[in-house]
C-alpha cells in the first residue's frame, strides 16, 4: 500500500503543486497525465524519495518514506528520462552492475540475462551499447525493472522511443507484476492517453507559483 | 553490500581501462607540467635539485585535481548517479568505491612515473623512497578532497575552473607535509613526522570526505 | 483490481495563520512568511547600524590617525594597524559567521539563514582584500618589501581564496537554490579546513622563515593604541550588520520578484 497525502512540491521557487492525495493498493496502476511542466516527473523523483516533499508526507503501508530512504530504496524501480548506460560497456555488462547491485553477485548474470530476453534483446547482450538505436537503450533501461523483484514500479514516460513490440512486452511485463501484487505508477507523456480506462489517473494540474 | 561496493569500483575500472586514454591523460599531464619546469627555471642541476620535491609535489596534485572533473559527472549526464543513489548501496559507500577506484587508474600511475620524472629533474637519490611514500599517502586524500569539489560542481557552468578555486586552497596541507617528507629525506632529517602528518589527514578524510560529498550528491540530484 | 485505488486531488491543504500578510494561503510554504518578519525587523535597524558605523568610524579614525602616539618602533607607519587588524578579524568573523549560517541553512533550511551566508560572502572578502593590502602597506616600511611569505599573510591570502571559491560556486547554477546549498556545503568545508591550513602553513613558515623578520607586537599593547584598535573594531562590525541587512533585504526583494516573473510565465 503506498499512499500520499497533502504532497506539495517546490521546484526553483515555483509551486508545481499542492495538496495532492492518492492511495496505491497491492496489484494497482497510477498513471499521472498533464501538461508539460505540470509535475508529472518531479512527483515521480519524489516518490523515489529523491526528492523531498515541500509539504505532505509519501507512506509505504502507513510508515512515513523519510523515515527510513533506504528502505524505500529497496522496494523501488525507478527509471527516469535518462537510460543511465555505459556507452563502452556491452549490454550484459551494464545490466549485470545492475543486477548485482540490486539482487547481490549469485545469479547475477543470469538474471540480467532474462531481463534482456524478456524486452526482446537478448541477442544484443555482447554489443556494446553505443550501438544501440534509442529504442534498444530504452529497452534496456527497462531491464532494469526486472534483474531483482521489487514491490513499486516508477515509470517516466517509458514508452518515449519504444516500437510496437517492445510496448506490448512492456505492458506485459507491468501487467505480470501487478498480478504479482506489484504497484505502477506510470507518467505517460501530452499525447498518450492510457490504453485501459480501469486504470487510475492521476492529474496533475499547474499551480499559481509561490513567491 | 560488499558485493555492490566491489560492483561499482569494479565497472569504474572497466570503463575507465576500455576508455584508456581517458586516465592516462592524468599521467601525460603530470609528466609534461614537470618537463616544463627545467625549461623554465634552466637546466642547472643544483638549482633543478633544490626544487624538485615542490615540482613533483604540484605537478601531482594539478595532475590528480584536473581528472577529477569528471569523477562524478558522467554519471550525473547519463543518469547512472541517480540509479546508484536508489540502490541498496549507501551513496557514502558509493563514494568511497568510486575515489578507490579513480585513483587505481591515476592515483597510481601517477605514484608510478614519478621516480623517472625525479631522474629528470635531478632529485636527490636518498628522497626517492620519501617521494613514494609520500604521493602514497597524498594523492587518496587528493582524490578524496577532490571527490568533493566535484560533487559540488555537478550541473555547473564552467564546472573545471570552477573545480580548481574550490579545491587547490584545501590541497595547500598536503603540498606542504609532502614537500617537506622529500626535503626532510633529502638532507637526512627524520621523514616519519611528516609521514605520519600525510596518515592524520589521509585518516581524516577517509572518514569525513564519504559523509560530506555525499550530502553534495544528493543536493545536486533534488 | 483497481477498485482498491482511492484516488483525489484535494485542494491545497491551508491552515491560514493571521498576521502574515503574504504567503499566508500556502501554508506549505511559510518559509516565505519568515522574509516578512525579517523585512519589518530590518527596517528598523539598518538606520541604527548606519549609525552607529559613522559614529564609530569618526572617532576610530580620529583617534588611530591624531590621537594616539607613533610607536617607538614602527613610527607613523604603526596606525595602517588600525585598519589592518580588525579588518583581518572581520575576515575571520565573517568566515565563522558564513559557515555557522551556511550550517542553520542546510539544516532546517532556512531561507533568511541561506541569504545572510550569501551576503556576508562578499563582505568578508572584502575585509580580506582589505586586510591584505593593508598589510602589504605595512610591510613596505617595515620589510623591506611588498610581499613576504609570512605565516599570517599566506593563511589569509588561503582565506581570500576560499571566499572566491564560496562566491563562484556560489554564482555557477542557473538555479539559485542549488547555488545557494552547494556553496553552503563548501563553506563548511572550508571552515573544516581553516585550521588544518592554518597549521599547514605555521609549520611550512618555521621550515623556511628567514630569522630577520620583524614580528608585530606582543600581546604588551598600550591602551593608547588598544582604544583606537577597539573603537575601529566596533565601527567595522556595525558594518558589516548594517551592509548584510541591507543585503538581505536586497536578496528577499529579488526573491519575490522572480516569483512574480514565475507566475507571468506558468499563470
Amino acid at each position: 500500500m503506498f499512499s500520499a497525502s497533502a504532497l506539495a512540491c517546490v521546484r526553483g521557487e515555483r509551486a508545481v503543486f499542492a495538496g495532492l492525495s492518492f492511495t496505491l493498493a497491492p496489484g494497482g496502476a497510477l498513471v499521472l497525465v498533464g501538461a508539460n511542466g505540470a509535475g508529472k516527473s518531479s512527483l515521480l523523483r519524489l516518490m523515489a524519495g529523491l526528492l523531498k516533499p515541500a509539504a505532505g508526507h509519501l507512506a509505504w503501508d502507513g510508515a512515513d518514506i523519510a523515515d527510513d530512504y533506504e528502505a524505500h530504496r529497496r522496494r523501488l524501480r525507478y527509471v527516469g528520462h535518462a537510460d543511465a548506460l555505459k556507452p563502452a560497456l556491452s549490454v550484459l555488462e551494464n545490466l549485470r552492475s545492475w543486477s548485482v547491485l540490486w539482487g547481490g553477485r549469485g545469479g547475477a548474470a543470469e538474471r540480467a540475462e532474462a531481463a534482456l530476453e524478456a524486452f526482446g534483446i537478448g541477442r544484443l547482450r555482447d554489443v556494446p551499447a553505443r550501438y544501440l538505436s534509442a529504442g534498444q537503450r530504452r529497452r534496456l533501461a527497462l531491464s532494469r525493472l526486472l534483474v531483482a523483484p521489487a514491490p513499486l514500479w516508477l515509470l517516466d514516460e517509458p514508452r518515449t522511443a519504444l516500437d510496437v513490440d517492445a510496448i506490448a512486452r512492456l505492458d506485459r511485463e507491468v501487467q505480470r507484476h501487478r498480478q504479482a501484487g506489484g504497484l505502477v505508477v506510470m507518467a505517460l507523456h501530452g499525447g498518450e492517453r492510457p490504453r485501459r480506462p480501469r486504470r487510475s489517473i492521476l492529474r496533475t494540474r499547474r499551480r499559481r507559483p509561490v513567491i | 553490500m560488499l558485493s555492490g561496493f566491489l560492483e561499482v569500483m569494479r565497472r569504474d575500472v572497466r570503463l575507465a581501462v576500455r576508455q584508456g586514454m581517458d586516465s592516462l591523460m592524468a599521467v601525460v599531464f603530470f609528466v609534461i607540467a614537470c618537463v616544463l619546469f627545467p625549461l623554465g627555471v634552466g637546466p642547472e642541476p643544483q638549482t633543478l635539485a633544490r626544487i624538485a620535491s615542490g615540482i613533483l609535489c604540484v605537478a601531482a596534485l594539478l595532475a590528480a585535481m584536473l581528472s577529477l572533473e569528471r569523477l562524478f559527472q558522467a554519471d550525473y549526464e547519463d543518469g547512472t548517479l541517480e540509479q546508484v543513489a536508489l540502490s541498496p548501496l549507501p551513496l557514502e559507500a558509493v563514494v568511497v568505491a568510486k575515489v578507490a577506484a579513480h585513483w587505481l587508474v591515476t592515483g597510481l600511475p601517477l605514484i608510478a612515473a614519478s621516480p623517472v620524472l625525479a631522474i629528470l629533474l635531478q632529485l636527490d637519490a636518498k628522497s626517492y623512497p620519501a617521494l613514494l611514500a609520500a604521493l602514497a599517502l597524498t594523492t587518496p586524500t587528493l582524490s578524496l578532497i577532490g571527490a568533493v569539489g566535484a560533487a559540488l560542481v555537478l550541473g555547473a557552468r564552467r564546472g573545471g575552473v570552477l573545480l580548481a578555486l574550490l579545491v587547490l586552497p584545501l590541497y595547500i596541507p598536503e603540498l606542504i607535509f609532502a614537500v617537506a617528507a622529500i626535503d626532510a629525506a633529502g638532507f637526512g632529517y627524520p621523514v616519519q613526522p611528516h609521514l605520519l602528518l600525510l596518515a592524520g589527514l589521509l585518516v581524516a578524510a577517509v572518514v569525513l570526505v564519504p559523509w560530506t560529498a555525499a550530502a553534495a550528491l544528493r543536493q545536486a540530484l533534488a | 483490481m483497481d477498485d482498491g485505488n482511492e484516488m483525489s486531488e484535494a485542494g491545497p491543504v491551508v491552515r491560514d495563520r493571521p498576521g502574515e500578510r503574504w504567503g499566508g494561503r500556502w501554508n506549505v510554504f511559510n518559509r516565505y512568511a519568515n522574509p516578512t518578519r525579517f523585512m519589518q525587523l530590518s527596517a528598523k535597524l539598518v538606520p541604527w547600524f548606519a549609525g552607529a558605523t559613522v559614529l564609530l568610524m569618526a572617532a576610530g579614525l580620529y583617534f588611530a590617525l591624531f590621537a594616539s602616539p607613533p610607536d617607538y618602533q614602527q613610527g607613523e607607519s604603526v596606525r595602517i594597524m588600525y585598519v589592518h587588524v580588525p579588518a583581518a578579524w572581520m575576515a575571520m568573523f565573517c568566515y565563522t559567521s558564513m559557515a555557522v549560517a551556511s550550517a542553520i541553512g542546510l539544516i532546517w533550511r532556512h531561507p533568511v539563514a541561506e541569504m545572510t551566508a550569501k551576503a556576508t560572502a562578499p563582505i568578508g572578502a572584502c575585509f580580506t582584500f582589505l586586510a591584505l593590502v593593508t598589510g602589504s602597506l605595512w610591510g613596505k616600511p617595515m620589510w623591506g618589501t611588498w610581499w613576504v611569505w609570512d605565516a599570517r599573510l599566506t593563511s589569509v591570502l588561503v582565506l581570500f581564496f576560499l571566499y572566491l571559491g564560496y562566491m563562484a560556486l556560489e554564482n555557477a547554477f542557473d538555479d539559485p537554490a542549488r547555488g545557494t546549498r552547494a556553496a553552503g556545503i563548501l563553506a563548511l568545508v572550508g571552515f573544516v579546513n581553516v585550521p588544518i591550513i592554518k597549521f599547514s602553513v605555521d609549520w611550512w613558515n618555521t621550515l623556511h622563515q628567514p630569522a630577520s623578520v620583524v614580528r608585530m607586537g606582543g600581546p604588551t599593547i598600550d591602551s593608547s593604541m588598544l582604544i583606537p584598535l577597539l573603537v575601529m573594531a566596533g565601527a567595522f562590525t556595525c558594518y558589516y550588520f548594517w551592509v548584510v541587512l541591507v543585503r538581505v533585504r536586497g536578496e528577499i526583494i529579488a526573491s519575490r520578484i522572480r516569483g512574480l516573473r514565475l507566475r507571468q510565465v506558468h499563470g
